[in-house]
């Protein structure tokens, strides 16, 4: 007796390619079928008039209302107030300084970003020590021959930016020191960072707002009066460093109580072990928490409008306004959600991305 | 007369005494009395419970005693953070889990604490490390990750990684016990060679074999007290204790 193994068998014709996969994945059963019918049927309804909205019927060029003919979407509202839009009040011969500010951060960013780029150490103490230095004066002005901004004249995206960059970049370290304050041992230095946490988690943010434009002056003596763009940023600071530190506690939280001890028995420091040891893994294990906190932070600086910054959205809102262009508010509104979505949806790419780049194995216990 | 008590201090490297701890309530460690001398090799067994591995993270630290006294290398333990930090210097751990950095390569692992408690310049960490690394028989796994690696070889690192601090004493918490059977051998046969090299070991393992093998004095607790203390041969052969006897009917014969 003689045994031969027989040849494979390519596999069922209905199994593989676009009509297998549609097969298994969206008529797998009476159920499936129809939802999948139903659903492409909402689809189809839904996004046509939508897509005959923005593209197809909508005008795209031209100087005043006079342009807008069609049905649907007039852009030529939004590119005639672009400027405004970007730039706020900014002086128009002075906007460059704002595009060179945020030209240096997008470069600097991308140098942190790419992997492949050298001397990583050099561009974060570009990034976090000569680059804030050098966005204040230009964008402030009053030296160096600039002229001087004053922050009134501040508007548009670029101010949100400003609001949104800073709020992230003071409120990481801070949320940092009040989620290993939450952690000490030291019964002060605990129950103060508790007191904090809960204190500024427990109000609304318009509140903090409120408080930082309206309240505050009353306690400062006559006369002494600072600027409310530095208020607005110090009080979403404050209140987002709460939100940022319970995330950061979550990640502390979760690592494994024998990374502590190995660290303390070979001799590290309080400093050495939480920041060569112990940061480095929760943070990593953060990302989502640490990217969710931002989009939420990059979303609220929205919120500024009630104390009269005016911040892309209230700029845009303020705008539709305008007698000359009544009725073209939906246009100004879906332009400020798909810029707010544009930046949102980028940081959130970049984390799944970041999450992936930094996993370093299956973890090594049990 | 003062020459003596120096000399006889310098020949000891750990030295506990009526050292009591509580865990709450609970009496953990009582009245614990021991010495170890330079070079000496000592293994603690016991039923699991009895205080054996909070006895050894007693030395360094990594618990609190709350009565007693622990001398390390002439140096008293207190709440001093300087003299626990110096302790910690001199004193190599070794856990059961091993518990290397999984953020960074085995390298890294090896460098870190030469080069920030110790401040070794890295290209001479570096070399000590490798150096370690090869008497641990891995220097090819030095740019992997430890989740890169199988229990043994991580258990090896660890090892290596304590060494690299040059310690005068390691400390070993049950170094085996979350191994398969298959990778056991390869952790305790660098563990004989350390013994072999003269290092002060305190370990805390159920592996007879090895306390047969080096150990110059074998310990036995139960219910947080040393029960028995004797060179391996007299305690294999000769125990003295009745828990002692049933402790070691219960792993010796299955």
């Amino acid at each position: 007796m003689k045994y031969e193994l027989q040849p494979t068998l390519p596999p069922p014709p209905n199994t593989i390619g676009v009509v297998g996969w549609a097969r298994k994945h969206l008529f797998n059963g009476p159920f499936n079928s129809i939802a999948t019918i139903l659903l492409a049927w909402l689809a189809v309804t839904l996004l046509i008039p939508v897509i005959d909205w923005v593209f197809i019927s909508a005008n795209w060029s031209g100087t005043t209302r006079d342009a807008c003919t069609g049905e649907g979407a007039c852009w030529v509202f939004i590119g005639q107030r672009i400027d405004q839009f970007l730039y706020g009040f900014y002086p128009r011969e002075e906007t460059w300084r704002l595009d060179l500010s945020f030209v240096l951060l997008l470069a600097l960013i991308l140098w942190l970003a790419i992997p492949k780029l050298p001397a990583k150490g050099w561009a974060a103490v570009l990034t976090l020590i000569v680059y804030p230095i050098v966005a204040f004066y230009l964008l402030t002005g009053g030296a160096f021959g600039l002229v001087a901004v004053d922050t009134h004249e501040w508007g548009g995206l670029s101010l949100t930016l400003v609001l949104a960059v800073v709020g992230m970049v003071a409120s990481l370290p801070l949320g940092i020191l009040l989620a290993l304050g939450r952690q000490s041992d030291m019964p002060i230095v605990k129950s103060l960072s508790v007191i904090y946490i809960e204190i500024w988690r427990g109000v609304p943010l318009i509140t903090v707002l409120f408080m930082a434009s309206v309240m505050l002056p009353l306690f400062f003596p006559e006369g002494m009066n600072f600027d409310k763009l530095l208020r607005a940023l110090i009080g979403i600071t404050l209140f987002q460093s709460a939100y940022m530190a319970e995330v950061i506690r979550g990640g502390l939280q979760a690592i494994p109580k024998g990374q502590y001890e190995a660290a303390d028995a070979l001799g590290l420091g309080y400093w050495q072990k939480m920041i060569l040891i112990i940061l480095p893994q929760a943070l990593k294990m953060m990302i989502p928490g640490i990217v969710n906190t931002f989009i939420a932070l990059f979303k609220d600086t929205s919120l500024v409008l009630i104390i009269g910054l005016f911040d892309l959205l209230a700029i845009v809102q303020a705008a539709t306004n305008d007698p000359r262009w009544i009725g073209y508010a939906t246009e100004g509104y879906v332009f400020v959600a798909f810029v707010f979505w544009l930046f949102c949806f980028s940081m959130s790419r970049y984390s799944q991305h970041l999450e992936k780049r930094l996993q370093t194995g299956h973890g090594n216990r049990a | 007369m003062t020459d003596a008590v120096t000399r006889s201090d310098e020949q000891l490297m750990v030295e506990l005494r009526n050292m009591n701890k509580w865990y709450g309530e609970f009496h953990v460690l009582k009245n614990i009395n021991l010495q170890v001398k330079r070079g000496e090799r000592i293994v603690i067994c016991g039923p699991s419970g009895s205080g054996k591995s909070t006895m050894i993270r007693c030395i360094n630290r990594l618990e609190e005693h709350q009565s007693g006294d622990i001398i390390v290398n002439g140096i008293p333990l207190t709440q001093d953070v300087k003299k626990i930090e110096a302790i910690r210097k001199d004193v190599g751990m070794v856990f059961q889990h091993f518990n290397l950095f999984p953020h960074l390569t085995v390298l890294e692992n090896c460098v870190l604490a030469p080069i920030w408690v110790k401040k070794i310049p890295r290209k001479e960490a570096e070399a000590t490390a490798m150096k370690y690394l090869e008497r641990v028989k891995i220097p090819e796994q030095a740019k992997k990750y430890p989740g890169q690696l199988s229990g043994g070889q991580q258990q090896r690192v660890a090892i290596a990684r304590s060494l690299c601090m040059n310690p005068d004493v390691m400390l070993f918490d049950e170094p085996t016990s979350a191994l398969d059977p298959e990778m056991i051998k390869e952790v305790l046969d660098v563990m004989i060679e350390l013994a072999q090299e003269g290092m002060t070991m305190l370990c805390v393992t159920h592996e007879m074999g090895f306390a047969k093998t080096v150990a110059d004095r074998v310990i036995f607790m139960d219910g947080g007290q040393i029960i028995e203390e004797n060179n391996p041969h007299e305690f294999f052969n000769n125990p003295q204790h009745e828990r002692t006897q049933l402790f070691l009917s219960q792993i010796l014969n299955h």
